[in-house]
């Protein structure tokens, strides 16, 4: 194949330098289309061939890490998980997730959706701390509990929801969709005690109270979580609250895990790294 | 007042507007329909009509309940707007007290209205 063969795709790259550059601006480069090639490669390419100065955040190249998040033809998108050859086009625009500052070119500021996140307590709220930091036992869990909050881990907090929000893009006291879906993956959580602590911050102004029900944030996730619904059901579990008509349980017990054969085809756990007395 | 509790009273409202608007639209505006299974008025808006209505303790009470619910959710709807627009606090704070003077002010004026209403109707009848 002669090199005039090869398949070119041109990246319209949006290039910003605070400190350097008095507004962001575009740049365009032609690279050589390779197949299966995804945005995240185009990127590199970019930058061995013509771009060496070019920064964003990548990490995993496999769509778990979340770091690649970036607005790929006017939709946040991650940028490992999208193939050049499904935009169906041959100009790939690449410009930094909206409604986040910009630290330089494609890299987003992502530490005010973070400490909002930290605000809304994700993560397991129990009595027993002893337990929860030198586990002996298990927290009991069925299938069908589970189910309740399954989709809404997947997330992986790569911001792509925050950079399609509506109502994040013009209204700051919003906590936005990530931060609250995560609010109610563990208010959800069968294992979780910790409603009563996270009422007191969801029930205030920067709770779901805002969403507008826009459902960008489902559309674009990259996992198929759907925030909307997780803000959804979240104004009615609090709202039942206020009216005094939520189901009140405790959470999940301590018990033993489940004896008899172990089953030959599960490997056993690796040992413990941590947390050794 | 807290957003959740706010917010509850928000949609509370729109329930019971849900009710009564649709009372309303019905007694004022389907009396043709009503008409044809032998219910309603012929003219809801006749002197007399409206005279009966304003004496009725039950039109005055859901007058009321109509008026409250509608202000409370109009401005509650209204402020929203207005916070969007990221205030600061000292404008949130006058937006707040503004709108709440002015709704209470409102609902005062309607309720009086409404309970003025059948003595102005004996003097009009």
């Amino acid at each position: 194949m002669t090199d005039a063969a090869v398949k070119q795709v041109t990246f319209h790259v949006r290039r910003f330098e605070p400190g350097v550059d008095r507004a962001p601006h575009w740049e365009s480069h032609a690279i050589p289309l390779t197949p299966g090639m995804t945005v995240l490669d185009g990127l590199w390419k970019l930058k061995e061939l013509s771009a060496p100065s070019l920064a964003w955040r990548s990490s995993c190249r496999m769509g778990i890490c979340g770091s690649c998040g970036m607005l790929i033809n006017g939709r946040p998108r991650l940028a490992c998980n999208t193939q050049i050859s499904e935009l169906g086009t041959d100009v790939v625009a690449v410009a930094p997730l909206p409604n986040f500052a910009i630290i330089k070119d494609l890299v987003p500021d992502l530490r005010p959706m973070f400490e909002t996140h930290r605000e809304l307590m994700p993560y397991l709220i129990r009595d027993d701390v002893a337990e929860q930091d030198d586990p002996t036992l298990e927290y009991w869990q069925s299938p069908h509990e589970l189910e309740h909050y399954l989709q809404f881990s997947y997330c992986i907090k790569c911001g792509c929801c925050m950079a399609a929000c509506p109502t994040v893009a013009t209204d700051p006291q919003y906590a936005g969709p990530m931060p609250l879906g995560q609010a109610q993956r563990y208010n959800t959580d069968s294992r979780d005690g910790g409603f009563a602590e996270r009422k007191e911050v969801l029930s205030g102004g920067s709770g779901p109270w805002r969403c507008h029900f826009a459902g960008e944030c489902s559309q674009v996730c990259p996992k198929g979580v759907d925030p909307a619904k997780a803000i959804q059901l979240m104004k009615r579990e609090l709202v039942s609250d206020l009216l005094r008509m939520r189901k009140r349980r405790d959470p999940a017990p301590v018990v033993q895990p489940p004896k008899g054969p172990r089953r030959e085809e599960i490997p056993a756990a690796p040992p413990r790294t941590a947390g050794e007395a | 007042m807290r957003d959740r509790t706010l917010w509850t009273w928000h949609i509370g409202a729109g329930l019971v507007i849900l009710v009564l608007l649709g009372l309303h639209m019905t007694i004022m505006h389907l009396n043709a329909t009503l008409g044809l299974v032998g219910v309603g008025s012929d003219e809801p808006i006749a002197w007399e009509n409206v005279a009966a209505r304003a004496g009725s303790i039950f039109f005055t009470v859901t007058y009321v309940l109509l008026l409250g619910a509608a202000l409370f959710h109009g401005f509650y709807g209204f402020r929203n707007i207005l916070m969007e627009l990221s205030p600061g606090r000292t404008l949130r704070t006058i937006i707040n007290v503004g709108l709440s003077l002015v709704g209470v002010a409102l609902f005062v004026f309607g309720t009086w209205a409404a309970l003025a209403a059948p003595g102005a109707a004996s003097m009009g009848g």
